[in-house]
């Protein structure tokens, strides 16, 4: 009953290494497979030409100044929020709050716009902005952590939980600060002065009329501080020890709780600051909606990237790309914007499965001989 | 219908590029118990994974009752009758003993009536002579009780072959008497028993036929009547190895750790060290006996500050003669105090080391905070990294290759080259080598008798008697958490040391007191 | 006083307790479901996600039917409505299950991109049904919306307030409360249930004793997500009658993942924390506050949860602790 036959088709074996082409390779072939699904799903709803489609895909992503500068000034957020998680998740604390704290970091932003804008210096005006809502950032992030801290309180579901409050907050002074009574929206911002905007008006014209270029300077500096902090410092250090493994923590002599509240303080800081960026540097106003889901696709964004800064950079340009490019077909047939989060979700989990691939090899039975792939 | 329960052929299992197995052959006959002898490391382990479908073989055949089979799970494993008994135990903790028996059973009721499994498992556990609260949680279970939870549960789902790895390593002479009533019993029964093992008296007492493994591969099988210590040791080892460790005299030994009335709680709230007192000398190998679960780790975590307890844990520099208390302060407390403290610690990966780190990040862990400012220093890991690596002949495919991937020796020669590389006058030592092969045991031993004569306390624990009296001057002996004795390892008898590891409900003051008085003896000579 | 006396008078009333059951039941499906899921050892983050598939599938179903026939029959409807909710969030069920089983991907990015996609295509469809299809119009299947909204005939209008109480609602939410006593009978009383729990617990044990561990976590993760999909479906139909509302089904997925936590991973617990969900849903519009208070009072069942969360931690009670395995992946030959 029992014979050789039954040895299984296929065993899974650990990789111990993989070399770089491999690796190129099974990611391009992930993302190549992703476009053919997308293009069918665009082709089932649509049934236009999925080549014609993907050409109005990077029309819409690149196809003019503007929307180039759109997709840059995207790219940058989503690059922000991704950095700001990743010391906290390289600890193994899985910051899913990044939503709310970029959010109460917009809230404090505005705040300060509204009342402070035109009264106060313009550099006592940023200075305030960019302190509260750093702050506001911080206190978001260091509340679950203290529970984790102190109780191993479940963060992912406490930061998750945070993020509604953070929503219902601002839902709040969406009506407290509403532009027309019933509106329950805020509006722009200091539309006449433009006090507390970040202003790009001093560069020279060749960058058009909207640029982000400060924005994309500041990001890119967290970026390469964010490098920096996770190799090269003690801090850093302690955040690999930690996220290993707790007890060699704490024969290293590392206060874990300390650890833990320090990293989600500067994790919630840095999704502050970016609440900062989105308010006073693109949108000027503030909705329950200005952080549209980019703490969750960031998540995936500093996961895929292994906690290398510079490849979030590819990763975030790759996702707001597509992202951007398919709002654009949506509204060229008429179709609902949502088909981006179809888009982008069909694209991640393309890439997360190839991640078995490149961990993991195939041993397939032939002929009594073992081949690889 | 074959002579043999189970015959193994030429079975090859690679992690990695590392052999685990390598061409075995091993067959077990009906009625019969067969002890599969090896070191640490000599791939016994592996095969019997191979065997109850954990692992899958790279090569090789396996016959059960006569017919080729091929074990792909457990689950195939279990249909073959194949039953075995973890070293880890493989029970659920929130479950009862009774819950954790049916698991997984398929004989058709889908609804669980515990009145008749209660009362099945009893007609069980009475034909073999078991004692066992069914409805206890697992949580709640002595290591004993949980081992016999597996072996009940392997015969309540009719095993016809048994495979128990290292199973006295955590029991007590009475309990290990106990279990091999039940084998023997078992035996009677007809089934097939391959019991892992390395300790060779056990090997002589229990065992019809002795199958011996080297580094992975298939050396031999002897009827056990014919059997002999000196020669199943020549198979086992592979050359004639005399267990003979340098033991130089303790050169001017002057109180180093003094330790008064310590009591510490475990993390479930039980009492794991109770009223311990002792002192440790510089210059000297201080050795901890006891059988596992004692308080061993424990102990050694509360001197190197990671757990909590009442009482006293005084470090007194042999060279200043200042003194410190260690007890409530943490380990980075302990070190900006001066106290030069080294601790091996019993879980390597998951303590002492980071696996995923290369050599160099392991090195920080005891040095980051080394250099000014908030950046971490490159170059001193790396040259400790590549001095340890030439030092110590680490195995490696370079410094930074990720630790978790060396053999258990080579992880070992890291984490001890890193403590010692402290320059420690107080170096504790947890389980130093096991696990290891023979060679590195001896590089391990040598380093601690270097440390020895440069003047530094050793507190080795460990769990082999013969080691513990060729290495140490003076041995403590734990039981249930208390001093059950100090003895001098150069004169004590193993005998001796086994009767007070087991010696349970013994007048503990008394004990302690003794254990006292044997130490300031020593201190005084 | 006063104002406690108009808090006390609008939750004692009868609306009040129908409402919240109204709001509860979307939760009860998502909880269920969840705890199934989470039993195997997954963390399925993406069941909000899976609830939009689930509620967008039985809305196709439904229309496909009330389109392609002259005189649609409510039973019928049904039906349809219930067979493609279920294949909708099978599929989202199964594209975690392969990532995270199969392929070993981590499962909270998983679970969010998975939430993502969800929410995305059942807002996507809901939007775009009518230009896709080529009808006009908002998509409606009203047919199919009453024939979910059936009471119970009799015993709804003539038992005084025990019948406005007891039985006012569609066969939906009495569904969701017998699918909840099943999966509690299910994971405390049977072999399946507690082969299951060990799985969830501790895999190695599990696969130890033989029991197909993949299988497992497969079919708790489907049928987890299948049970939940119903919650959107209740929601579509019974709740709006049969329509769609962009991003109407709002953030109850994740108050549904937040009840798992509440209920102490325990289905019967499940039923009546649902209800109390519901009630501090909706308690907002019973307190005499402006607009822009209310807003602050609907953060009180995230305020409840996190509650739980901290006692819980705090208690350190084994039986009521996530699954020990929960979040982890298992690989066999892992060493």
């Amino acid at each position: 009953m029992h014979s050789r036959e039954k040895e299984p088709f296929v065993r899974i074996k650990r990789r111990d290494n993989i070399p770089l082409m491999q690796c190129i390779f099974i990611w391009a072939a992930a993302i190549a497979l992703s476009l053919v699904v997308c293009a069918l799903f665009i082709f089932a709803v649509t049934h236009s030409n999925p080549g014609a489609v993907y050409r109005s895909l990077v029309d819409g992503a690149i196809g003019t100044g503007r929307r180039t500068w759109n997709t840059v000034r995207d790219t940058s957020i989503l690059l922000a929020t991704a950095l700001a998680i990743t010391p906290a998740f390289k600890m193994r604390f899985w910051n899913i709050g990044a939503e709310g704290q970029i959010l109460v970091g917009g809230i404090a932003t505005a705040a300060v716009m509204r009342y402070w804008g035109g009264n106060v210096p313009t550099f006592v005006l940023f200075a305030a902005m960019v302190i509260v809502s750093i702050l506001a950032g911080l206190i978001w992030g260091l509340i679950p952590a203290f529970f984790k801290a102190h109780w191993n309180t479940n963060e992912t579901l406490f930061t998750l939980m945070m993020n509604y409050i953070a929503i219902q907050l601002t839902a709040f002074f969406s009506i407290v600060w509403e532009a027309k009574k019933g509106s329950g929206t805020i509006g722009t911002i200091n539309q006449k002065t433009q006090a507390g905007w970040i202003s790009t008006s001093f560069l020279p014209d060749v960058f058009g009329k909207f640029n982000y270029s400060i924005n994309v300077i500041i990001v890119l500096a967290i970026t390469i501080f964010m490098y920096i902090y996770l190799k090269y410092t003690k801090h850093g250090y302690e955040i690999s020890v930690v996220g290993q493994s707790e007890n060699t923590a704490r024969y290293a002599g590392i206060h874990v709780k300390t650890v833990i509240l320090r990293t989600m303080a500067l994790s919630g800081a840095i999704c502050g600051f970016t609440g900062f960026l989105l308010v006073s540097g693109s949108s000027h106003t503030i909705s329950t909606s200005t952080a549209g889901g980019r703490g969750f696709t960031a998540i995936t964004v500093s996961w895929l990237s292994k906690f290398n800064p510079f490849v979030m950079i590819l990763i975030s340009f790759f996702l707001v790309f597509m992202g951007n490019g398919s709002t654009q077909i949506a509204s060229e047939f008429q179709l609902n914007e949502s088909a981006s989060e179809v888009i982008t979700g069909i694209i991640l989990f393309f890439i997360l499965g190839s991640e078995f691939f490149i961990n993991y090899k195939l041993v397939f039975r032939k002929g009594g001989k073992e081949e690889t792939a | 219908m074959s002579e043999y329960a189970i015959e193994l052929k030429g079975i090859s299992k690679y992690f990695g590029v590392r052999a685990a197995n390598e061409d075995v052959d091993l067959n077990v006959k009906k009625g019969e118990i067969l002890a599969l002898l090896g070191e640490n490391g000599s791939g016994k382990t592996t095969l019997m994974n191979i065997l109850s479908g954990i692992y899958y073989p790279d090569a090789g055949h396996i016959y059960v009752d006569g017919q080729e089979v091929n074990i792909a799970s457990p689950k195939d494993a279990y249909h073959l009758g194949i039953g075995m008994i973890h070293q880890h135990f493989k029970l659920v903790d929130i479950f009862t003993a009774a819950e954790n028996i049916i698991l997984g059973l398929e004989d058709g009721q889908r609804v669980i009536n515990m009145k008749d499994v209660n009362a099945e498992i009893h007609k069980l556990m009475d034909r073999y002579g078991f004692d066992l609260d069914l409805g206890k949680k697992v949580y709640d279970m002595s290591v004993s009780e949980k081992q016999t939870v597996e072996i009940i549960k392997m015969l309540f789902r009719g095993a016809q072959v048994l495979i128990l790895d290292e199973p006295t390593a955590v029991l007590t002479p009475q309990e290990t008497d106990h279990l091999f009533e039940v084998l023997r019993n078992m035996k009677a029964d007809g089934k097939g028993i391959i019991i892992i093992t390395h300790k060779l008296h056990e090997v002589l007492a229990i065992s019809d036929r002795v199958s011996i493994l080297r580094k992975g591969h298939y050396i031999g099988t002897v009827n056990t009547a014919e059997a002999t210590e000196t020669g199943l040791t020549e198979m086992m080892v592979g050359e004639k190895v005399v267990l003979d460790i340098d033991r130089t005299d303790p050169v001017d030994p002057k109180k180093c750790l003094e330790i008064r009335n310590l009591t510490c709680l475990n993390q479930y709230g039980v009492k794991a060290l109770d009223d311990v007192s002792f002192t440790a000398m510089s210059g000297e190998i201080l050795g901890i006996a006891g059988i596992a679960g004692s308080g061993q780790k424990e102990l050694l975590e509360a001197i190197a500050g990671l757990q909590a307890g009442t009482g006293s844990i005084l470090f007194t520099d042999p060279e200043t003669g200042d003194t410190e208390e260690l007890l409530g302060k943490d380990p980075l407390k302990i070190k900006q105090m001066g106290v030069s403290l080294a601790f091996v610690p019993e879980d390597r990966l998951g303590m002492g080391l980071v696996g995923n780190m290369g050599m160099p990040g392991n090195m920080m862990i005891r040095s980051y905070r080394n250099g000014r400012g908030r950046l971490l220093e490159q170059a001193p890991p790396r040259n400790l990294s590549e001095d340890i690596k030439d030092r110590l002949e680490v195995v490696t495919p370079g410094i930074n290759y990720p630790v978790r991937r060396l053999s258990g020796g080579n992880v070992q020669k890291v984490l001890v080259g890193r403590e010692i590389a402290l320059a420690p006058k107080l170096l504790l030592t947890a389980y130093a080598v096991r696990g290891l092969d023979i060679n590195t045991s001896y590089t391990i031993y040598n380093l601690l008798n270097e440390q020895k004569q440069k003047g530094v306390a050793v507190i080795f624990v460990g769990e082999d008697l013969d080691v513990l009296l060729e290495l140490c001057d003076r041995i403590l002996v734990l039981c249930q958490g208390r001093v059950s004795g100090i003895v001098d390892a150069r004169t004590a008898k193993k005998e001796e040391i086994g009767l007070l590891m087991t010696r349970h409900g013994a007048e503990p003051a008394l004990e302690a007191q003794a254990g006292q008085e044997t130490g300031k003896e020593v201190q005084d000579a | 006083m006063n104002f406690l006396w108009a808090v006390f008078k609008g939750i004692f009333s009868v609306t009040f307790i129908q409402k919240a059951i109204t709001q509860g039941i979307p939760l009860l499906y998502g909880a269920t479901g969840e705890i199934l899921t989470e039993k195997s050892g997954n963390l399925n983050l993406g069941t909000p996600g899976i609830m939009y598939m689930g509620a967008i599938g039985g809305l196709t179903g439904a229309f496909i039917y009330e389109k392609g026939t002259e005189n649609p029959i409510g039973g019928i409807g049904i039906l349809f409505a219930v067979i493609f909710s279920l294949l909708f969030a099978l599929a989202g069920a199964l594209i975690y299950s392969v990532l995270v089983i199969t392929l070993r991907a981590n499962q909270n990015v998983t679970g969010l991109a998975l939430t993502t996609f969800g929410v995305g295509l059942g807002n996507f469809l809901g939007g775009s049904f009518s230009k896709i299809l080529g009808t006009a119009g908002q998509i409606t299947v009203y047919t199919t919306g009453q024939a979910f909204r059936t009471k119970i005939p009799f015993l709804s209008d003539h038992l005084g307030i025990v019948g406005q109480i007891f039985f006012t609602y569609g066969f939906m939410t009495y569904l969701a409360i017998v699918i909840a006593l099943l999966a509690a009978w299910f994971l405390g009383k049977t072999r399946s249930g507690l082969n299951l729990r060990a799985v969830g617990e501790n895999p190695a044990a599990a696969d130890a004793a033989s029991i197909n561990v993949t299988k497992y976590k497969y079919l708790a993760t489907c049928i987890g997500g299948m049970i939940s999909g119903l919650g959107g479906l209740y929601f579509v139909m019974e709740y709006l009658g049969g329509t769609w509302q962009n991003n109407g089904f709002g953030d109850r997925g994740w108050l549904a993942v937040a009840l798992v936590i509440f209920a102490l991973w325990k289905p019967a617990r499940a039923i009546w924390g649902s209800i109390l969900f519901g009630g501090l849903y909706i308690l907002f519009a019973y307190v005499p506050l402006s607009s822009s208070m209310q807003e602050i009072f609907k953060m009180l069942p995230y305020i409840v949860t996190i509650l739980v969360l901290v006692i819980s931690s705090l208690k350190k009670k084994k039986e009521d602790q996530p699954p020990a395995s929960l979040g982890l992946p298992y690989f066999r030959e892992d060493r």
